[in-house]
Formats: structure tokens, sequence, C-alpha cells
């Protein structure tokens, strides 16, 4: 009751910030809840099956589009419902087509499944719209973005909380343990894995959705970045993957260094990027909270001893 | 009353065949032993049946259903538990939470406080009392295997497929082993059992099922089966039979 308690308070506190923080503030907040959502999104599924999706930006590209296709077309909730729905249909074919793999394979298939969208995207706005770049022109502004951002990332704690408290969180940890022992124990790991996957790809669709009308302009290069799924992986990893706060914290000190990479250092961004990736899974493998953890209970062990 | 029932069940991996024309029957409640040497294809006969491998030819039957091409799953949901020759611990997890899984996603599933009830009288009939919180990577050899057996009784099965189960056990061990085999066989569940301790094939089986290279060489008592010439070929040698 405490932590519920204290969660909305500390809801109602950042809810809060668009009323003291300037613009640049407030678009570093947004920032953060953007890659907040994502990572979280992306650790509730990646997180306990291990399986490692590059697809992240797919399905955030798409909510983007989908608000610039349809902005003008739909109010603005039922646009947002339009983009869920696009990324759950999305994330049904791709997740009954690719959930039997595993390991590399899914890997790979996801990175190549984002420039495939991305391909595609570009191959409809040229050849038969004959437009490559779209105007999104909504009546938001950074504080409502901001709002609608928060909202969806204590809707996506919420959702994480449940998961690892229930059937379907501990059937995803066994999976990804081990499918063999799942399935023998009367684990339908397509299903759990198909549900779970096309949970997270909505929220991370959702995402990019309320922040298209930020960039006002927007075309494929810009909403399906690579670097942004890699982003996120560092993120989750960082925080790790497995923590319900794990990804949010690995999001916010993460942005905020990548923001002033990428304005101090623009031509050695990327490489300090895969620096700090490879670093991360070296050094941290389960992420800081588990690395604090892992050293609270060493030192706490050292003082018991006589 | 037949529970189980193998039929001309063939396994081909490519050119090899591990399994061939495999036949016999378990009747409910018996604990029939699947010996054969190394090779002779006892695990891939167990795959079969669990469904870990799909058929080449051949069908299986549970109570007169036919399992051959199910998922395991669904075979799991028709009462058929397992434990695997190398253990296969869920190790991210704690050893309550390996016995929770099985209840979780079992035919008739239990979860929170009767779970938690559960867990406890399952570890403590594998004599791992108070140990759930226990992760499960911490554990020996033996308890881990304590702890799958665990988990395959968790699945509250009709059929249990134990894969050489007390292999590795030193004495003291193996003789709680036996114990713990026969009170499951008291309760009525139905044992197939891979196994090379011979101690333990005459104190637990009333049958045995011979395989050789992939085919039944012997089917019958266990006394009788164990004198089998054939058998003793097998396992020892020409010289020895």
């Amino acid at each position: 009751m405490m932590k519920l308690v204290f969660a909305l308070a500390a809801l109602a506190a950042l809810a809060l910030v668009p009323a003291f923080a300037g613009p640049y503030p407030l678009g570093l907040g947004i920032g953060i809840l953007g890659y907040g959502v994502l990572a979280t999104a992306w650790a509730m599924f990646s997180g306990p099956t291990r399986y490692i999706s590059l697809a992240t930006v797919a399905f955030f590209g798409l909510g983007a589009y989908t608000v610039a296709v349809l902005a003008d077309m739909l109010p603005y909730p039922l646009v947002l419902l339009v983009a869920a729905f696009v990324g759950l249909v999305v994330a049904l074919i791709v997740g009954l087509a690719t959930l039997r793999l595993a390991g590399i394979y899914f890997v790979i298939f996801t990175f190549g499944l984002t420039e495939l969208v991305r391909q595609l995207v570009t191959y409809y706005e040229v050849n038969v719209t004959r437009t490559l770049g779209r105007y999104v022109f909504l009546p938001l502004g950074p504080e409502h973005i901001y709002w609608q951002l928060l909202a969806l990332l204590a809707a996506t704690l919420a959702i994480a909380f449940w998961v690892s408290r229930a059937r379907i969180g501990l059937a995803l940890r066994v999976i990804g343990d081990d499918p063999v022992v799942a399935s023998h124990l009367g684990i339908r790991i397509t299903r759990t894995k198909l549900t779970l996957f096309s949970i997270s790809c909505v929220i991370m669709t959702l995402a990019g959705a309320i922040q298209a009308p930020r960039w006002t302009y927007i075309e494929p290069s810009i909403v399906f970045n690579p670097t942004t799924s890699f982003l996120v992986v560092i993120m989750a990893l960082l925080g790790g993957p497995n923590r319900l706060f794990g990804p949010l914290l690995g999001a916010v000190p993460l942005f905020l260094l990548f923001e002033w990479l990428s304005a101090n250092f623009p031509n050695h961004y990327s490489i300090i990027l895969g620096l700090l990736f490879i670093a991360i899974v070296f050094v941290l493998p389960n992420g800081v909270l588990a690395a604090g953890d892992s050293l609270w209970s060493r030192l706490t062990r050292r003082e018991a001893r006589p | 009353m037949t529970l189980l029932s193998l039929h001309n069940v063939t396994k081909r991996f490519g050119g090899l065949t591990a399994v061939n024309g495999l036949t016999f029957d378990l009747a409910m409640g018996e604990t029939v032993g699947l010996l054969g040497p190394n090779g002779s294809g006892k695990t891939t006969a167990l795959n079969l049946i669990s469904g870990y491998l799909p058929l080449s030819d051949g069908s299986i039957t549970l109570s007169g259903d036919a399992i051959g091409t199910l998922p395991p799953e669904r075979i799991a949901h028709r009462g058929v538990a397992r434990t695997f020759q190398l253990v296969r611990a869920l190790p991210s997890l704690s050893v309550g939470e390996n016995v929770l899984a099985a209840l979780a996603f079992r035919k008739s599933p239990l979860w929170g406080q009767q779970a938690e009830a559960q867990i406890e009288a399952l570890l403590a009939d594998v004599g791992l009392s108070g140990r759930a919180s226990q992760p499960a990577d911490s554990l020996t050899y033996i308890d881990l295997k304590r702890m799958e057996l665990a988990r395959a009784l968790a699945s509250d099965p009709q059929l249990l497929l134990l894969d050489e189960w007390l292999a590795g056990l030193n004495p003291t061990e193996l003789r709680a082993g036996i114990d713990l085999i026969t009170s499951l066989r008291q309760r009525g569940i139905t044992i197939l059992l891979v196994e090379h301790v011979m101690d333990a094939i005459r104190a637990l089986c009333s049958r045995c099922v011979v395989m050789n290279a992939g085919t039944k060489i012997a089917d019958g008592p266990t006394s009788e089966v164990l004198a089998d010439r054939e058998v003793i070929r097998a396992y020892l040698g020409d010289e020895h039979a």
C-alpha cells in the first residue's frame, strides 16, 4: 500500500514538471520518458526470454507514421487507437513468423525487419504518394506530449509489474531458462511469447505515435533510425532487463549522456556508443541493480563473518 | 488396464535409425525398466513418448488416445511428466519457483497460496524441505535431481518417465532414491525407468524392456530378462553370453 502511495506521489510530482521546466529541460524530460517507455517495454519481453529484439524502432516508426498519415483525417485519440492496432497486427505477423526462431537468428531477423519496414514505407511514399516526408501539424505542445508519455510510462510499468507477478511472467522466465523444460511442463511457448511480444510492440508503437507531433516533419530516415533500437537495448542492459525499474534507470543517464555526446562529438558518437555497448555487456551483464545487489550481499556477508 | 502403448515406434535421424519398430505396453500402476547399452535408443524412446521428438513411424497411445503427434505441452497436460538424463534445472529461478512452474501450468493449475502449500509438501517428499527460497543453481547434483523429480511430480502425472535418475548417486543416496521411487509406485504412479543401476532395477521393476541398437531384444519379468543370453551379450559381449 505504501509503495502504491509513493508511486502515485512520484507520478503527481513528475506531472508537475512542465509547470516549472523551461523548453530545453522539458525536451530532455520527453526524451527520457520516451526512451524509458521503449526500454521498459523492450525488457518486458526480452528480459525474461533473452530474445534480443532490434525491431524496437520498426514499431516506434510505424506509430509515428500512422499519426503523420492519419492526423488530418481522424480525431487524435482515434489516431492513437489505430496506431496501436497497426502495431498489434504487425507484431502478430512478425511474432508468428519469427518467435520460433531463437538466439542470433531472432536478432538478425528483427534487425532486418526494421530495414524492411523502412524500405517499404519509403517505396510507398516515393512511388504511391509521390512524397518522402510528411508534416505533422497537431495542436499539441511539448507539455501535452510529456503528459501522454508519462501516462504511457506509468501504464507500461504497471503492466510490467503485473507480468512479473502473473503466471505469464513465470512462463516467460521458464522459457528464457529452458524452452524444452517449459514445453514439458505444459507451457504453450509460442502463444506466451506472442502475447508478451505483442503487448511490448503495441507500447513501442504508441511511444512513436505520441512523439510524432514533436518533429513536425518526419521521414523514414528519422523515425526508422536503427540507432534507436540499439540505444534501447543498451539502456535496458545497463539498468537490468529483469528489474521493474532497471530499464528506466538505464534510460535516464544514458539518454543524457547520448545527448551530450551527440552535441559535442557528432562525428565520433557512433564509435563511443559501440564501445559503451561492449563495456556494459562485459562489465554489467545483469545491469547496475543486480551488480548493486551482488555488491551489497558481498559486503554484508563480509561483515557477518567474525 | 493399459496406460501407455507403443506400437512399431520408429525414429530416424537421416540415415540412422535410433529406434526401430519398438512395441510394448505399460499397465496402469506398473513400474517398468527400459534397459540397454549406451546408444541403444532408450532416451530417444522417452523423447518420443514425451513429445520432444516427432515420430518417424508407428504410434503411441495414452489411455487409448493417440499422443504420437502431439506437442510436449499437450502430452504434459494428459499426465506425462519426465526428468532428463542431464538434469535440466531452471537456473534463474528458486527451488520453489522450479516446482511452481509445473504447478502453474499443469492441466489443473495451482497458483498463489494453494501452490505455496503444495510446493512445500512436494519438496518435503523429495527431501528438500525448507529449501524453496534457495536459488536452484546453488544446489548440489543430488539435490538438483530431487528438485527435478519434485517438479515432475508437481505436474500430477499418471505416467512418470525417469531418465537415469539414479545415475551418479553414492550408495546412501541410491538407497534413499530407491525408497523415494518405491513411495511413488505405492501412490499408484506408473513409472517408466531408463536405468543402468541394476540394484535399483531389481528393487523397483517387476518387468523390463531391453533395447539394443534401437530394437527391442527382450521384454518380461526382471529376473528372466537379466538372465537372458541376448541381453547379456548386448551388455557384456559374446564371451560372457
